[in-house]
């Protein structure tokens, strides 16, 4: 298939689904046997599309313009490619989770639940495939907004004030802080295409200064990265339903906030400007504090799905930071944790959305022994927590070496340092969940009851043993992924290639 | 398109298009008010905005036929300038004229079912009058090239607003105090700006703007042209509710009958804003207003304060219908703004921002007058709830409303993005960081009344609460696909704004 076609396919899709949903909006099996066919189906497009970004073919696509200089252009590129394919692939085992999740729960509006649901992942394909800045801000709001009715979905009083911080904080950032650094990115460059090198390497009068406080508009703008300290709106999405949290909070949604800052880095600036970018330290030194403040937070909370989040703001700081190192191993580590975190995470909220369904429980001192009923829930708990950690042969072991080379190789002595301290917190707050929960209880004490008969619906236990065992599979095939996305910021004019870079 | 437009109007029609586009309405309008009942009435008004309408897109396709856009000079009655009273028509004014001929219509057609219930029966017909008189003020302004006809034409149309205006007592009286306030400071306005008009005439003995134009260089250091700038530039300052001199405005959209909010929120400060940049551009010259005076220095700040302060007001206000009025001075400010930058990017995106928030307001208020139909009440509280009783009401109301704080791909984000990037280019970074400070309170306020709309229940459910008519839907859907299209597509209206800058500064530049 042609690429244009590809990528118009990859752009209409979710919002056919979307439109099939409605349809069949009051025939349940119908609207959900679309979703899961729509997810497919954009699945093998994504696919197809990374595999003519491996070609050396990249799919384009140019639709006109929005205003004169203002375009909107799609062009995939190897880290857009990787985060379709995790997104959309990432959503199949989602919609099943879904499934069994929502009519678990009785949930009520759950045709507009799975609209909302096709809509964000239309953002999120924007985002990933988009060829300039403009298109990628458009989607980025387009993800915004489709989102903001999912985490106010149950409608109380909690759940709209939660909405109301998520729905302010991004769009408060988007619009204050990254809005500006587009339009003056597009007024120093005059265009706002991603250029392989970097655009603003090639403006001239981009002093270092202006690339200082660009920068930090970028990184402080994309408030979906959650640094912090942009970072609270994430903890307080979490009044959302368990799979949205999954899909959305630790996939599309966070995942396209690094991953814009990723590109910015690597299309916008370039590594070579970045370099030379004097803020670059200081968000350096945020993106660490983030990583620990926020693990240190993680431990406090005994609330599942909270200390889940701060986990997710912590891990998001990974990536940011990795960008931050500007070393082509700094890059290739973020862009693997997007990957590595995208499969472990949601693993950790589909088995907290199965705990809640089963038990009704949210809080982790009540979990004790609970694994004992949920076995298999709690096993793939413990192994996607120590692909979180980074402890081999799971995916989330790659991004955090890689970063550590990085870090060498940049010469900043204090990161290693702090990526160990914190898989230190990591191993604190995530292992003794199910390390407790399938110890035997002691004194034959009765770990607590299901609240639903028969226990948590067998799609909400099978989809985070999927995905658990997907931990693994990424940990042998990382070295395929780190070919794949190596053209992305290796420019053939620079001859000279960093050692022991690719694992 | 332009080809076949220009091709197939007849060459009489077309040779008079500029007057008939005024003065049909201005015979149709005594014509309505001896008609026996409001439904004729609101016929005779639609048909005569329409006959306006094709007017304008006839004048439109004539400036545009050459490229960079041709003047068109039109002697009234046959009597040739600077004697007689001259229409001028160029990228500018063609472009004010399809604005107003078009939200003029769009606004007829909704007319009915607005009036009916909100006017008293024995006075529909006279309301369409006083409307059709408004209508034909607002064009007359946006066509003359005649500084002491604008007035006459400025009048005329404040006149039939302040009858307009007061018809609201039916529905709150309010409305009442709220109208002898605009008449007042309306009166005051106007009154500057003939003073203003007389100090040119005494220093150069025309009255005919183009001869203004060319004459007042030579007479530029004399103290009666800066006293006659001053009035003119206070005089149309008032009618375009410019900070600070917006306290009629709020109170006025408030309380006047939804349809008049709809149609003045659209048109008349945008008109008044067209005379002003006239006037400082044409008239006076971009070397005289924007350097041979500091006035300008008064222009950026007042823009810049009204952007703040209003969007603050806007945020704390109970009243939707008093939040959008707020919201519409901030927006002038947004205009100014763009407009006191003096350079062609600028005009350019103040002038697109006067188009896109005509498109932006008409919509709200309109969608907000289907509600007061089936639903008398216009607070905040009022409005929870209805996005599941009206949803296409309210999905329009929520494209407009997203248009307004400037979401990407509705027309509000073409217009603030060109805005930025013009107040980059002249090293205004920090009147840039403001505008997107206060999109973020646009935020806040359109937040707020969208999720009652959306996410709460009613507070009083059994009230009736219906969908509006199709004759309010229609038009109001028009609105809302427009702030999308252009959201989308912006490049047919940015031309338009392109041109217009660029006519106007070829104007200012002797």
């Amino acid at each position: 298939m042609s690429g244009d076609m590809l990528i118009t396919l990859a752009m209409t899709l979710p919002l056919v689904i979307a439109a099939g949903i409605f349809l069949a909006g009051r025939i349940p099996d119908i609207r959900e046997g679309v979703t899961l066919l729509g997810a497919t189906s954009l699945f093998i497009v994504a696919v197809l599309i990374a595999r003519q970004v491996s070609a050396g073919a990249p799919p384009e696509l140019y639709l006109g313009e929005a205003a004169p200089g203002l375009e909107f252009a799609f062009k995939a590129e190897p880290l857009g490619a990787m985060f379709a394919v995790v997104a959309s692939g990432l959503w199949i085992v989602n919609s099943l989770y879904s499934i069994g999740y929502m009519r678990g729960n009785r949930e009520r509006n759950q045709t507009r639940f799975y609209m909302c649901f096709a809509i964000a992942l239309c953002g999120a394909m924007g985002v990933a495939l988009a060829g300039n800045l403009f298109t990628l801000f458009v989607f980025y709001e387009v993800l915004t907004l489709s989102t903001y009715p999912l985490v106010a979905h149950k409608g109380d009083e909690n759940a709209r004030r939660g909405a109301r911080i998520y729905l302010m904080t991004l769009l408060g950032t988007s619009i204050g802080l990254l809005l500006i650094a587009v339009i003056w990115t597009a007024s120093l460059a005059g265009s706002l295409d991603f250029v392989p090198g970097g655009l603003l390497a090639q403006a001239e009068n981009v002093t270092p200064l202006v690339a200082s406080i660009l920068l930090l508009l970028f990184a402080f703008g994309v408030g979906k990265a959650a640094l912090m300290p942009f970072h609270f709106w994430l903890p307080n999405a979490m009044v959302a339903p368990t799979p949205v949290s999954a899909l959305l909070h630790a996939v599309a949604v966070v995942k396209a906030g690094v991953f814009t800052i990723l590109k910015v880095g690597v299309y916008i600036f370039g590594i070579d400007l970045l370099v030379s970018t004097p803020s670059r330290e200081f968000l350096l030194a945020v993106a660490c504090f983030t990583i620990v403040v926020a693990s240190l937070i993680a431990m406090t909370k005994d609330n599942l799905k909270a200390r889940l989040a701060y986990s997710t703001v912590a891990q998001l700081a990974y990536v940011t930071c990795g960008v931050m190192l500007a070393v082509e191993e700094g890059i290739l580590g973020s862009s693997l944790q997007i990957a590595a975190h995208a499969v472990g995470k949601i693993t950790l909220f589909m088995c907290a959305g199965a705990i809640y369904v089963a038990t009704g429980m949210t809080n982790i001192s009540q979990m004790r022994g609970l694994g004992q009923r949920m076995p298999l829930v709690f096993i793939a708990f413990f192994v996607a927590s120590l692909s979180i950690i980074g402890i081999p042969p799971l995916a989330g072991d790659w991004p955090k070496y890689e970063l550590m080379q990085g870090a060498i190789a940049s010469g900043y002595e204090y990161v290693p340092i702090i990526l160990i301290v914190s898989s230190l917190l990591n191993i604190a707050y995530l292992l003794p969940i199910p390390i407790l929960a399938l110890m035997p209880l002691p004194h034959g004490e009765e770990p607590a009851p299901y609240k639903r008969a028969g226990g948590a619906p067998i799609f909400t236990v099978a989809a985070p043993c999927f995905t658990a065992m997907l931990c693994f599979v990424l940990f042998f095939t990382v070295g395929g992924l780190g070919d794949f996305l190596k053209p992305a910021w290796d420019d053939p004019a620079r001859v000279e290639l960093a050692e022991g870079g690719a694992p | 398109m332009i080809e076949l437009i220009n091709s197939i109007v007849p060459a009489s029609i077309a040779a008079h298009a500029p007057a008939l586009l005024v003065v049909v309405p201005l015979l149709a309008a005594p014509l309505a008010a001896f008609l026996p009942n409001g439904r004729l009435a609101w016929l005779l008004s639609i048909i005569v905005t329409g006959v306006s309408l094709m007017m304008a897109i006839i004048l439109l396709a004539q400036v545009r036929s050459i490229e960079g856009g041709a003047v068109i000079s039109y002697a009234m009655g046959g009597w040739a300038p600077p004697a007689g009273i001259e229409f001028r028509i160029d990228a500018v004014n063609s472009l004010v004229l399809l604005l107003v001929t078009a939200i003029g219509f769009l606004c007829s057609i909704f007319g009915l079912p607005s009036i009916e219930v909100e006017v008293r029966k024995a006075k529909q017909a006279m309301f369409f009058a006083a409307y059709l008189m408004c209508f034909m003020g607002l064009c007359g302004v946006a066509a003359t090239g005649d500084a002491f006809n604008l007035f006459v034409f400025l009048e005329i149309s404040s006149i039939a607003t302040y009858v307009l205006v007061a018809l609201g007592a039916n529905r709150d009286r309010r409305a009442l105090p709220a109208a002898a306030n605009y008449l007042l400071v309306g009166t005051i306005g106007a009154s500057f700006f003939v003073v203003g008009v007389g100090f040119l005439y005494a220093a150069t003995g025309t009255l005919n703007m183009a001869e203004l134009a060319r004459m007042l260089p030579a007479v530029s250091d004399n103290t009666a042209v800066f006293a006659g700038y001053a009035f003119i530039f206070v005089g149309l300052g008032l009618k375009a509710a410019m900070f600070p001199l917006h306290q009629w405005l709020p109170n006025a959209y408030a309380y006047s009958p939804s349809f008049v909010t709809t149609f003045l929120a659209a048109t008349a400060t945008k008109v008044a804003i067209y005379a002003l940049v006239r006037f400082l551009f044409t008239v006076f010259g971009l070397e005289f207003s924007f350097e041979g005076s500091t006035l300008i220095w008064i222009l950026m700040p007042m823009g810049i304060a009204a952007m703040v302060a209003c969007s603050f007001q806007a945020v704390f206000q109970t009243d939707v219908r008093r939040t959008l009025a707020y919201s519409s001075v901030a927006q002038v400010g947004y205009m100014l703004l763009g407009i006191s930058l003096g350079t062609a990017a600028g005009v350019s995106a103040g002038l697109l921002h006067l188009v896109n928030h005509a498109l932006i307001k008409g919509a709200l208020f309109m969608a907000v007058a289907g509600m007061v139909l089936s639903y008398k009440g216009t607070s905040l509280n009022d409005f929870r709830g209805l996005g599941r009783t009206a949803p296409w009401t309210m999905t329009a109301f929520a494209i407009a409303g997203l248009s307004l704080i400037g979401v990407p791909l509705t027309a509000g984000f073409q217009s603030k993005f060109a805005l930025v990037l013009a107040l980059f280019e002249s090293g205004w970074w920090w009147a840039a960081m403001i505008v997107v400070f206060t999109s973020v309170l646009a935020v806040m306020y359109m937040g707020r009344i969208l999720e009652g709309v959306f996410f709460r229940a009613p507070l009083n459910p059994n009230k009736p609460r219906r969908e509006a008519p199709a004759l309010v839907l229609v038009p109001l859907w028009i609105l809302a696909l427009a702030n999308l299209w252009v959201g989308v597509n912006a490049g047919f209206v940015v031309g338009l704004a392109n041109d217009a800058a660029a006519a106007l500064f070829v104007g200012g530049a002797r």
